[in-house]
């Protein structure tokens, strides 16, 4: 059965663009525009793994891998930052929250089907 | 279409809307507001701006939203603070930034010199950005030797997770699979530090690893692997230059592990349990208490929308028309039929109503160019100037919005250049420096009213009456009102060389302001008090596809007035009545008079004027706010009616706005009321008249 990804981000152009990308790679995708957004996903959806940006309105990132790793049926949910950050601090902060790991904005498609398979169990 | 292409079109798409974002948040920005939730939502349209130009590899774009990204995050990190000179450099950028997007999306480039001069000023504004290159704290990767063979073999790998490995969903066994990627592997497991089963923390991370790795790699591949675990785990990579069969191996092997050992003795603990209480309590509240600015959208496409209206549309005179036929049948309105009609009548109107509201847009669109243009116009004619906008989340439908921006331009560019004095004269007559333009939108009796007001020096009547009467516009002796001396301005041909400058000439006069207004079925009026200001009011319909109407028969014909347009109606007495000549005739009216007209006459639909005192009076208001009465033979009551455009099916007629199709089929022309009095003096043709409801009766 082919994985699911969930891509959290507040651009439709980042949004299309993963969404055709990881269609193409074979993925289900799930899409929300911002933290809060992707929590409302997780109510009734469990994503194989969670790319997300990290300047989000109402939640961003850091907020919402926090709040991942507080649920208990999230707590083991693969989580990617997609970023155009290159912050090492932010890197840090990211971790810090529970983020599984990271992909540089604008991103390779192969890497980041590649890094998003790495992830999924 | 291709799908890059159409994630291309989104993109462009979403960046004018976050250029939107990005002036309204420097405005607010410049005007004081600078909270962290402003300078965050300026960040982040530029950032988003940013991201998306990378995916398409518009380099150019890319690297000024970066610069101009660097200079917004030391303000937002408070390392800079946003003076007036900086925000004016930032609200440049902001206007750049735009052009930058424009010009990729046609697929041109802007000349260096419009990017190099704001890239300079943000170099200077930043002290130069630093590279953070501080290494990742809580790192405990061992650098191995510096004196790393080229081309190693062999690479043995520890590896211990802690327990934050776990928690942040990465899984071991799969990194042991990636390192397979990379040679051949021999995965040793330690599981030494497993605690009996009663003490064991469901969280905690008791297990280790080591790997020799047999591969032709550097050492960054194997660290590559490990990329996303750095600081979550104990990590040592090391090159072995190993010579076949080496006995040294395996003891060495251990001393890595005797080494991870000793170095983990106490396993940190677990997620803090006391921590995830207070988590859970701050998500409840971001949950619960959601941005009430945030509304859930979708998007569709506006082809779809007017389809839709379109048929709605149908549907109202269809409704209509199976109202007719039952009222023509006979049928008691207390019947069953009759009642469940008037239901169908409700809902028909609901649904048109709710379709239309599809449609409708904030004119927050079009308000948001304005400032740019302020800027521009107020750089071009040295003036200085504030713009204050008021009601940008008034709604009307987005034609209108579309079609506004154009005279709306135009007005401000006047009110600047023609209105606002010089800051030299504003001083001397004892005004503040900086001018004001205000652009207001409201909603007034079902219309929508834009307002553009300066506080300048007002109309100078007596140079516009002189140059009326220069261009033969009127008779040098004429007595004209002061509000009608203003509404000179809006005459064809008023506008003349000599008052053409750059800004507001362009060879466009006022008059053609006022068509285009017009042509949505709007009125534009000026206001001005000398001295103080003039204001011009734009009064336009919410929806180009349905009015509300008058029905009236004039002769044999059906017609429909705009009901925007009527005041009131009235029954003329014989006293009040003063005829001028055989055709005109003036209605006395709680003291004053209103000219009246005869519509039927003015159409040509009869040769002799109606007796007034047979006929029934509508005192309508025209443009400039002046007062007539429309004369019918009878009135039918007043009804919403679809508007079909007389210019799409036949071409356009003075008097006539549009048509639509009544309930019994038939269809009526829509009355052009401010045409109908300004040309009732001239002489109309009157069989064209004719001919455009009979030709469009065949049509339908």
């Amino acid at each position: 059965m082919s994985k699911t990804v969930l891509t959290v981000d507040d651009s439709r152009t980042m949004r299309d663009m993963l969404k055709h990308s990881l269609l193409k790679a074979g993925f289900r995708v799930l899409q929300a525009e911002d933290g809060l957004d992707g929590l409302e996903v997780l109510k009734t959806e469990q994503p194989d793994v969670i790319v997300t940006d990290l300047n989000m309105p109402r939640l961003d990132g850091f907020g919402f891998i926090e709040a991942i790793r507080s649920h208990v049926d999230h707590k083991s949910m693969p989580v990617l930052i997609l970023t155009t950050e290159v912050d090492s601090e932010k890197k840090i902060r990211a971790k810090a929250a529970g983020a599984t790991g990271w992909i540089v904005k604008p991103f390779d498609p192969v890497k980041l089907v590649d890094a998003i398979r790495r992830v999924a169990a | 279409m291709d799908p890059m292409e159409e994630i291309r079109q989104t993109f462009f798409q979403e960046c004018e809307e976050q250029l939107g974002e990005l002036e309204t948040g420097l405005l607010n920005m410049q005007a004081g507001n600078q909270s962290a939730d402003t300078v965050n939502a300026v960040f982040r349209a530029v950032h988003s701006i940013k991201g998306g130009a990378g995916i398409f590899g518009l380099d150019e774009l890319v690297k000024f939203a970066h610069t101009f990204e660097t200079t917004l995050d030391s303000v937002r990190c408070g390392r800079m603070v946003a003076t007036s000179g900086v925000m004016l450099i930032l609200l440049r950028a902001a206007d750049v930034l735009a052009d930058l997007v424009h010009a990729a999306r046609e697929n041109t480039t802007l000349k260096p010199e419009q990017t190099k001069s704001l890239i300079e000023e943000f170099t200077k504004l930043n002290i130069e950005p630093t590279e953070t290159s501080s290494p990742l704290a809580n790192v405990s990767v061992t650098q191995t030797s510096l004196l790393v063979p080229l081309h190693p073999h062999n690479w043995k790998i520890t590896f211990c997770p802690h327990p934050e490995l776990y928690v942040k969903a990465n899984e071991p066994a799969l990194l042991l699979r990636d390192l397979r990627r990379l040679g051949e592997v021999e995965v040793v497991l330690d599981t030494s530090r497993l605690p009996e089963l009663h003490q064991m923390d469901p969280d905690g991370a008791y297990l280790s690893w080591t790997i020799l790795l047999q591969s032709e790699c550097d050492e960054a591949s194997v660290r590559d692997v490990f990329e996303f675990v750095e600081g979550d785990c104990d990590l040592n990579i090391m090159a072995m230059i190993v010579e076949a069969d080496n006995p040294e191996e395996p003891p060495e092997f251990f001393d890595g592990f005797e080494f991870f050992v000793s170095n983990n003795v106490e396993l940190p603990p677990a997620l803090a349990a006391s921590e995830k209480p207070e988590i859970i309590v701050k998500i409840d509240n971001l949950t619960t208490k959601p941005d009430p600015t945030a509304t859930a959208t979708i998007r569709v496409d506006l082809e779809r929308v007017d389809r839709m209206i379109d048929l709605v549309g149908e549907l109202v005179i269809n409704e209509a028309m199976l109202s007719q036929r039952v009222l023509e049948a006979g049928i008691v309105r207390a019947s069953g039929v009759a009642v469940a009609l008037e239901e169908l009548e409700h809902l028909t109107r609901e649904i048109q109503d709710s379709v239309m509201a599809i449609r409708a847009q904030p004119v927050r669109s079009v308000f948001q160019r304005m400032p740019r243009l302020v800027r521009e116009v107020a750089a071009q004619t040295g003036k200085q100037v504030r713009l204050l906008t008021e009601g940008e989340s008034t709604e009307v439908d987005k034609t209108v919005i579309e079609r506004i921006a154009d005279p709306l331009t135009h007005m401000i560019r006047n009110a600047i250049d023609h209105g606002l004095e010089t800051p030299e004269v504003r001083q001397a007559s004892g005004k503040p420096v900086e001018g004001t333009v205000r652009l207001a939108a409201l909603h007034r009796s079902g219309r929508i009213v834009v307002e553009v007001a300066d506080d300048g020096a007002g109309i100078n009547r007596n140079r516009v009456k002189a140059k009326a009467i220069e261009n033969h516009l009127i008779n040098a002796d004429a007595t004209l009102s002061d509000e009608e001396i203003d509404n000179l301005i809006f005459m064809p041909g008023f506008s003349t060389a000599s008052t053409v400058t750059d800004i507001s000439g362009r060879g466009v006069g006022m008059d053609v302001v006022r068509r285009s207004v017009q042509a949505l079925g709007g009125r534009i009026t000026i206001s001005s008090r000398p001295g103080l200001g003039s204001t011009f009011t734009l009064s336009l319909p919410l929806t180009l596809a349905v009015l509300d109407g008058m029905v009236v028969n004039a002769a044999a014909h059906t017609l429909i007035v705009p009901l925007g347009a009527i005041l009131e109606t009235l029954q003329p007495r014989a006293q009040d009545v003063h005829p001028l000549d055989r055709q005109m005739s003036v209605l006395s009216l709680r003291g004053g008079y209103v000219p009246m007209l005869d519509v039927a006459l003015a159409l040509g639909y009869r040769s002799e004027a109606i007796d007034p005192t047979k006929s029934v009076a509508l005192l309508v208001e025209c443009e400039g706010g002046s007062q007539s009465v429309l004369l019918f033979d009878t009135i039918q009551g007043q009804r919403q009616v679809v508007i079909k455009s007389l210019e799409a099916n036949y071409r356009a007629v003075p008097g006539i706005a549009a048509a639509t199709v009544m309930g019994d089929g038939r269809v009526a022309l829509i009355l052009d009321v401010d045409s109908i009095v300004s040309t009732s003096r001239l002489e109309l043709p009157r069989v064209e008249m004719m001919c455009a409801a009979d030709t469009l009766m065949e049509a339908s």
